[in-house]
């Protein structure tokens, strides 16, 4: 067995990202009536790292992105941003406090155009005035998309495009560039290719490259396992509401993590 | 910096741009060519229709429709329907006009009251919808019932008639010339093209009715701005209902029904679509013109109102067979 589980130790050597954590969760606990669907989950992402969480089905992946991302409340547990507590009751809490959320299919709105969705929420009004009753600058946010997108590589036929107009590829990178462009510490992608194909994919990893180069965190929730290896900095394996291994991506196969999702590998030691 | 090839997916064509803004207006257009053919046609066939009386007639007409219908324009955008507008007008229309009878008050104070009416009918259905979580149809489906039976009982279901000559102002009066109505239709019109295209209460707006869960994710309080939206309508509603009230200068409990039919009409025929996300006023606009002409027209060649209502069903079916075209047709794009 060559994969060497990820410890303090090994993350030393990581030479792209730094040691704290700026988004961590202990020993997270959530229930659904008698279901207990978290069990102290641990997860850690670091700066400037793409942290891949797999799982099988029921380990509680979509569980523990909702409560990262403020949708559930945990029963149990903590969540600290940059070492600091928090708690999030709603998904805006957690957008503000920098963790900004991709969802498979429900990121954009069709009828608007790519810069409106980019300010979806945020939108820029003019000053003064005319601004206080939410005249909105609309070329500020031409402008502001435009620059925003070619920094991240979507290409676009114009921001005043309705996202009706474009491909699935396109649609999924402005909804992963729009939640890049506002986080300030995390972005949490919820299987952002699962509908994509080839091209498409590669696309959407190429705007998380190039914000992971840029110095933004990412985790991606996947069940596409040379994808992760691809793509991923490091991998943590949730198993039954709880993590059960974590891995360097570098030095782990498709095997192993295929072995840890299914229980026949565990890296974490039980500590509860 | 590598970049993948991304040839293989949709690239920019110089015709992109053009084809972006027809469909955009392409039902306005539609709509505008069939406002103007009807428009000669009626010419030629009814020597009553190219009169000064017959024009002011057909203005005030298509100015109660359209305010009405550009406050149903806003909900449809939201992926919501008003079935009350017929109700709350008649509702609006009565109660101006038995304050002005009964209690003394000028048209003006008369007209504040009717739109009150319809503002806090329009937070009924708001709140129907938000707090209650009643689907919109269902929800005014239950205004327009509760409303119109108001109506029968504060009026006994008699008509309020004995109101003074300055009760026709909104409907029958003018301004060099041009109908009262109309000018109060452009200040709406213009009003609430504005806010829809230009604040961000307008961006909300679509962007609920496009999505609305991706507006709640990105904090738009979503409750309180669809509330916002039915008591807005429920404001131009009222209007609407004083000035049909002031063009016969009465209040008629049966003024109305059906009348949620022409202006869901006049709003698809413009290129506002039920499935929510889409919707001008400048669309709206010409389809409560062209509503306003088929019934005058029908009037004029001595077409029975029966052939009316099969005409105005016609017109709805075409227009929401388009509007479904065109949106599979932008969605096989995708």
């Amino acid at each position: 067995m060559s994969a060497a589980p990820d410890t303090e130790r090994s993350t030393e050597s990581h030479d792209v990202a730094s040691d704290a954590p700026v988004l961590e969760a202990r020993g997270i606990v959530k229930r659904f009536g008698h279901v207990e669907a978290l069990r102290g989950a641990d997860f850690t992402v670091r700066k400037a790292e793409v942290v891949a969480l797999i799982g099988d089905n029921g380990a509680g992946k979509s569980t523990l992105i909702k409560t990262l991302s403020g949708v559930h409340a945990p029963d149990e547990g903590e969540i600290l941003v940059e070492g600091r507590p928090v708690r999030f009751s709603t998904p805006v809490d957690a957008r503000q406090a920098g963790v900004e959320t991709v969802y498979q299919d429900l990121a954009v709105a069709d009828d608007l155009s790519v810069a409106a969705n980019l300010y979806l929420g945020r939108e820029i009004v003019r000053a003064g005035p005319l601004g206080r009753i939410g005249l909105l600058d609309k070329r500020a946010m031409r402008r502001g998309a435009a620059e925003a997108l070619s920094q991240l590589g979507v290409r676009i036929p114009r921001v005043t495009t309705p996202i009706a107009m474009l491909s699935g590829g396109q649609r999924q990178s402005v909804a992963v560039a729009r939640a890049i462009i506002w986080a300030t510490s995390v972005v949490i992608l919820d299987e952002p290719t699962a509908a994509l194909g080839v091209v498409q994919t590669e696309r959407v990893l190429d705007v998380v490259r190039r914000a992971r180069d840029a110095g933004m965190s990412v985790v991606l929730v996947s069940h596409n396992m040379p994808q992760v290896l691809e793509i991923a900095d490091r991998v943590e394996v949730l198993r039954l509401g709880r993590r059960a291994a974590r891995f360097r991506a570098d030095d782990v196969t498709t095997d192993e993590l295929v072995a840890a999702m299914t229980g026949s590998l565990v890296t974490e030691t039980d500590e509860r | 910096m590598t970049t993948v090839d991304h040839t293989a997916d949709v690239p920019a064509r110089p015709g992109d741009w053009v084809r972006e803004r027809l469909s955009n207006a392409l039902s306005e257009f539609t709509a505008a060519a069939a406002l103007v053919v009807l428009f000669v046609v009626l010419s030629f066939a009814s020597p009553h229709f190219l009169t000064a009386d017959n024009l002011f007639n057909i203005g005030a007409q298509t100015a109660v429709i359209a305010i009405i219908a550009t406050a149903q324009t806003m909900v449809i955008i939201t992926k919501g329907i008003d079935l009350s507008v017929g109700s709350v007008a008649a509702l609006a229309g009565v109660v101006g006009a038995i304050t002005v009878r009964d209690l003394g008050f000028s048209i003006w104070a008369a007209t504040a009251v009717a739109i009150a009416v319809g503002g806090v009918a329009g937070l009924v259905n708001g709140l129907l919808v938000t707090v209650a979580r009643i689907p919109p149809f269902i929800a005014t489906l239950g205004t327009m019932s509760a409303a119109r039976g108001l109506v029968f009982i504060i009026t006994g279901a008699v008509g309020v008639y004995g109101l003074p000559e300055s009760f026709q102002l909104l409907g029958n009066g003018e301004i060099l010339g041009i109908p009262f109505a109309v000018v109060l239709t452009a200040v709406v019109a213009v009003g609430v093209a504005f806010l829809l295209s230009q604040t961000r209460f307008g961006q909300y707006t679509y962007a609920m009715g496009s999505n609305l869960e991706a507006a709640r994710r990105s904090g738009i309080p979503v409750g309180r701005h669809l509330t916002a939206i039915y008591v807005l309508a429920g404001l131009l509603v009222g209007l609407g209902g004083m000035i049909a009230a002031s063009r016969v200068n009465s209040g008629q409990p049966n003024y109305g029904i059906a009348l949620e039919l022409d202006v869901i009409a006049a709003a698809v025929i413009g290129g506002a679509s039920l499935f929510g996300g889409q919707g001008r006023i400048i669309g709206t606009l010409i389809g409560a013109f062209l509503i306003a002409l088929v019934r005058n027209g029908a009037v004029l060649l001595d077409i029975s109102i029966h052939y009316q209502m099969v005409i105005v069903g016609l017109i709805i079916w075409a227009a929401v067979y388009f509007d479904q075209y065109r949106r599979r047709r932008l969605e096989s794009r995708g």
